[in-house]
């Protein structure tokens, strides 16, 4: 096994890294819900990597085939999809409104108002 | 034939009557009646599987007849047949609450979307309690977390938007943190069923990647039960979302987390990993005693006192944390007593805060000045619930604090116990603030007049402040269901 | 009737005050009469059980289990029944004195006064019924909640302050000493009943003792040892008929009576004599004395004046029961009585005067001797009794922890004692003499006379009580040889 083998895992890494980065350093709202969805992808990635079984073919019963890969966890993230997309949709959602409120998505700029709104009180 | 099937009745129940609720659309009344029902037959359930529990022990239920753990199993043991009964019995208090509370907080066209989350919230709340299956556990955590999140966005206060999308943002990456560790979990023993994952982590023996699905599962559940530094989302959540919803969630949600926790640490990894492999006190009691003294020092100073119930709770996971981390039939059952006891004071605290936000709009400490006087039982319940969060002897909180003293005390680290006691102190002077404004000091003469609550809001909130009472007081149930729960999570003794 | 429900009717019947007097709101004449009628059959129940305690009778009621082996359990002995007679025989007495000064000061919220007064003094039964530790805990802290609302009674800035103050000390010191010691002896003992001779004999040994009985000491604040005593001067806010009830008996004799029987019950003389270091408990009782008395010397305020001198009178007690000596144990016992009907006596007189001629100073007394004959003698003979002077109560009081003292072998203890009396007569004196032999200031031309008639009964009848109880101190013996045996 060399380090190539771990091919998908590596981009299942690289991929995390990227998206949880953008959540964090981003202070555009938008952009965060972008990098929440590449962190949600990469872990997509990783199950349906692991379902991969060497050698083994697609699991439909066929005479000629033996091994099949596992289809447990493309099923499981089919459903972590579909929570994914509800996340997404609903995090788009509450952008708009915010824009609607605060006419900004900058972060800073929202920060900015709503301390000044937590000391007017 | 009914009772065969209780167990998912608990999830299905509610999660049907959401979208019908829904479609009752602007008939709102209508809907509300529909999620109150659908709330006590919850709880009807509950204490039927309640029964069932105390007479033969554990309940297993396969999904659609799919025998585990190919398919999807639910398991009711005294554990979490416990967290339903709070989750529902909270939820049967509070839904009757919620129409007149709602009608004042929530735009009416929203209103039916609103009781479609709540019944979904709940649904989502108890599937987690419930299930048996790992994956399955995730889902129903992103079905009650993302009504949540739309329950909290529909606060008046714009910053309850913000709030909203800061917990999304969290939320989510806790939730997926969660599924890495699940999926790591997959791939090491090839299973999702909780008892099978047991088994097999069993076997397995030492792993880098056993260790690291726990850190992610940790972590990821640390988020979701704002666990110290991980609790940011928490306060501004609390504080804009519409009362009704800061009291539903702070009651049940991160209870449920907590019960999460437990499972994770004693059911699915096994007290012997998770304590003399990985050494999770270590993790637990620090961040749970900092939890006590610096939230509840924040909580001093919060002027919204919806704010500062929300650190105060942060406070009080910080406390089931130290319980977990003591490693000891006594901690875990001081832990699981503070988790239904917290969940009656702090609805109750929450509940009379919605109340007094009913009348005066907002709950500013400097608008509650002299309110006492003018809404004696909405403040009365406010200190009723107080004494209890303080730990005032025939009180809830007093039993927790009394089992938690005595499992630090028995390891003999009473550095603990003191912490544990400076920390009801600061609550002492937190509640005191509100009860000084409320009672001593004078109405001012250009404020509005407010009177009492409508009672529609006073009984809830008095139902869950005689609880308070009531399960102090005589304690014998909780402590025997939680106590013997403790014993069965540390395997027979 | 048995004890059981005897116990259980003392617990109620303040209770049943409490519905009775918020029904009767709007009648303030049929409201304080329901507080007279039922602080009278108060005394009666009370009086029952004593005959029967006397007799030898441990009345016994477990009220409910709260967790497995915690319950909520009363057990009367003859300290306790001590303590509960005191306080109901001053109880009636009391109502009829807060009659004459709500209304001779027109106080407002009375109503709200009488309904906590009766729960303070449900309370105060519960603690002195208490048959164990938690029982003792549950109304220690019932009875620091429900003098709060009297404490600040007035409202105003200065009253919200002393409150704050009342109530943060006692609360601190339960909630963060005492409730941690009665867990640890929980976990020691595996029992937290109060059983003759201590629980703790076998359990615990060397530096342990000394912290837990220090925790004890410091945790029961009512007991107001210093450094701790700051919550009672800052109680004086109140109105006098609380300072008077509540702070010279019901509530900080449940804190030395606490102190003592958890010296007696818990511990048991001759573990604490074990403790290494146990003489530091004497020394703080004695410092406690000798400091409170100097302070006292320097108060112009009569009621603030009174309160130190509580402060002084408390420690002597505690100094009773830490010297661990029979006869000072009978002192201690006795000195909880003599002070009660003492101190609540000068309470009395100083609300009579502030009623009367709104006078609150020591230096304003000159003369009034004359002006407020009953008053002033009534005070005097409190005075006498909080020196030691016959033929007052104090003077037997006194004599026993003397001689307890001598017994223990204590001659520092002598000593203090000795010289705290002298202070205690360099303070109270002046006063006496101000007011019977100085001339009036020529600028108080005001004509006033005696306050009104139930204020000037009240407190000749606990006057008389200090005197008769010099006379006859039959009964209180009896008990308290019941403990010593």
């Amino acid at each position: 096994m060399n380090a190539f083998s771990l091919f998908n895992y590596w981009i299942v890494i690289i991929l995390m890294m990227a998206g949880f980065y953008t959540v964090i350093a981003s202070g555009n709202l938008v952009k965060k819900i972008v990098g929440l969805n590449i962190f949600q992808t990469s872990v997509f990635i990783m199950y349906i990597s692991m379902g991969k079984v060497i050698g083994g073919t697609a699991p439909i019963v066929t005479v000629n085939s033996e091994l099949y890969s596992n289809p447990l966890p493309h099923v499981l993230i089919l459903t972590a999809i579909v929570v994914a997309v509800a996340t997404t949709a609903l995090g788009l959602s509450l952008v708009i409104r915010i824009k609607e409120a605060y006419h900004s998505i900058e972060e800073d700029d929202i920060l900015a108002i709503s301390q000044r709104e937590d000391e007017a009180e | 034939m009914i009772s065969h099937h209780l167990p998912a009745l608990q999830v299905v129940v509610p999660l049907m009557a959401a979208p019908l609720c829904f479609l009752l659309g602007r008939y709102r009344r209508l809907g509300w009646i529909l999620s109150t029902l659908v709330s006590w037959l919850c709880l009807w359930i509950a204490v039927r599987l309640a029964f069932q529990v105390a007479d033969g022990g554990q309940i297993q239920y396969a999904f659609g007849g799919w025998a585990p753990p190919w398919g999807i199993e639910y398991r009711v043991d005294q554990l979490n047949v416990l967290v339903l009964l709070i989750v529902s019995g909270i939820a049967s208090v509070m839904f009757p609450y919620s129409w007149s509370s709602v009608q004042n907080e929530v735009d009416p066209e929203q209103q039916p979307l609103f009781f479609t989350c709540m019944l979904l919230c709940l649904a989502g709340l108890l599937g987690i309690t419930i299930t048996g299956d790992a994956f399955n556990l995730f889902v129903l955590l992103e079905i009650s977390s993302l009504s949540t999140y739309t329950l909290i966005s529909l606060g008046r206060d714009r910053r309850a938007l913000t709030a909203s999308f800061q917990y999304l943002i969290m939320g989510t990456i806790g939730a997926t943190f969660i599924l890495i560790g699940v999926g790591i979990l997959y791939m090491l023993t090839g299973t999702l069923n909780m008892a099978d994952l047991s088994d097999r982590i069993g076997e397995i023996g030492e792993s880098r990647a056993l260790q690291a699905g726990f850190g992610f599962l940790i972590v990821g559940i640390g988020l979701k039960l704002a666990m110290f530094p991980l609790h940011l989302w928490l306060p501004n959540a609390y504080a804009f979302a519409p009362s009704i919803v800061s009291a539903f969630i702070a009651a049940t949600a991160t209870k449920v987390a907590v019960y999460v926790m437990v499972r994770y640490l004693f059911t699915i990894f096994g007290h012997e990993f998770s304590f003399s492999a990985m050494y999770i006190h270590w993790l637990l009691i620090p961040v749970g005693l900092i939890a006590v003294l610096f939230t509840s020092i924040v909580a001093v100073f919060q002027r919204d006192i919806k704010r500062m119930l929300a650190y105060s709770s942060v406070a009080q996971i910080g406390y089931m944390l130290v319980g977990i981390g003591l490693v000891s039939t006594t901690g875990l059952t001081a832990t699981l007593l503070h988790l239904f006891n917290h969940a009656l004071m702090k609805g109750a605290l929450f509940l009379s805060m919605g109340a007094v936000c009913y009348r005066l709009g907002n709950t500013l400490i400097d608008n509650m000045d002299g309110i006492g006087r003018q809404m004696p039982w909405t403040m009365g319940a406010f200190v009723a619930g107080g004494l209890s969060l303080i730990g005032v002897p025939l009180t809830v909180g007093f039993i927790s604090k009394w089992y938690l003293i005595l499992a630090a005390l028995e390891k003999g680290w009473w550095p603990i116990a003191v912490i544990v006691v400076l920390g009801s102190l600061i609550a002492v002077i937190y509640v005191w603030r509100v009860v000084e404004a409320a009672y001593l000091h004078q109405r001012p003469d250009q404020s509005v007049t407010v009177v009492e609550a409508p009672a529609s809001l006073l009984v809830p909130t008095w139902i869950l402040v005689l609880a308070n009472y009531y399960f102090g007081i005589d304690a014998s149930f909780t402590t025997g269901f939680t106590s013997s729960a403790a014993t069965t999570l540390f395997g027979a003794p | 009737m048995t004890g059981g429900t005897l116990i259980l009717l003392a617990l109620a019947l303040p209770l049943s005050g409490v519905i009775g007097v918020s029904i009767c709101r709007q009648n303030p004449n049929l409201r304080e009469g329901f507080t007279l009628v039922v602080s009278m059959l108060l005394l009666l129940v009370v009086l029952q059980l004593l005959s029967l305690v006397m007799a030898g009778a441990r009345p016994e009621l477990i009220l409910l289990e709260m967790l497995p082996g915690l319950e909520l359990r009363f057990e009367i002995e003859p300290l306790g029944m001590l303590f509960a007679t005191v306080a109901a025989t001053l109880w009636p007495i009391n109502s009829l004195y807060s009659i004459g000064y709500m209304r001779g000061n027109e106080e407002s919220h009375q109503t709200r006064f009488y309904i906590f007064f009766a729960v303070a003094i449900a309370a105060a039964m519960g603690v002195a019924f208490a048959g164990n530790l938690v029982t003792l805990f549950v109304f220690y802290e019932v009875l620091t909640l429900s003098t709060f609302p009297l404490v600040a009674h007035k409202g105003n800035q200065m009253a919200m302050l002393g409150g704050r103050t009342y109530l943060g000390i006692l609360l601190f010191t339960s909630i963060g000493l005492l409730l941690p010691a009665i867990v640890w002896t929980w976990t020691l003992a595996g029992t937290n009943n109060f059983i003759p001779g201590g629980i703790l004999t076998g359990h615990i040994e060397g530096g342990a003792i000394t912290l837990l009985a220090l925790l004890f000491l410091f945790g029961i604040g009512k007991a107001a040892l210093m450094p701790i005593h700051r919550w009672l001067p800052a109680a004086m806010v109140a109105p006098t008929p609380v300072s008077a009830l509540l702070h010279a008996v019901a509530v900080v004799k449940a804190g030395v009576f606490s102190v003592v029987k958890v010296v007696v019950y818990i511990f048991g003389l001759d573990l604490i004599k074990q403790a290494p270091g146990a003489d530091w408990l004497i020394w703080i009782a004695c410092f406690t004395l000798i400091a409170a008395s100097l302070i006292a010397l320097r108060q112009d305020n009569l009621k603030k004046r009174l309160a130190y001198s509580t402060i002084g009178q408390l420690a002597y007690v505690v100094l009773g029961a830490v010297l661990l000596a029979p006869l000072s144990i009978t002192g201690a016992a006795l000195h909880i009585i003599a002070h009660a009907f003492g101190k609540i006596t000068l309470f009395f007189a100083a609300g009579s005067i502030y009623t009367s001629c709104k006078k609150t100073e020591v230096s304003q007394l000159d003369g009034i001797g004359r002006r407020m004959p009953y008053t002033m003698t009534a005070f005097s003979i409190g005075a006498l009794s909080m020196i030691g002077i016959p033929p007052t109560a104090g003077f037997i009081s006194k004599w026993y922890l003397l001689m307890g003292a001598f017994q223990a072998q204590q001659l520092a203890a002598v000593a203090v004692i000795i010289a705290s009396t002298l202070l205690n007569a360099s303070y109270f004196i002046p006063v006496i003499y101000a007011a019977w032999f100085k001339r009036e200031s020529s600028e108080a031309m005001l004509t006033y006379g005696e306050a009104p008639w139930p204020v000037v009964t009240a407190l000749c009848m606990t006057a008389g009580l200090t005197v008769l109880l010099f006379f006859f101190p039959g009964i209180p013996f009896e008990l308290i040889q019941q403990i010593s045996t």
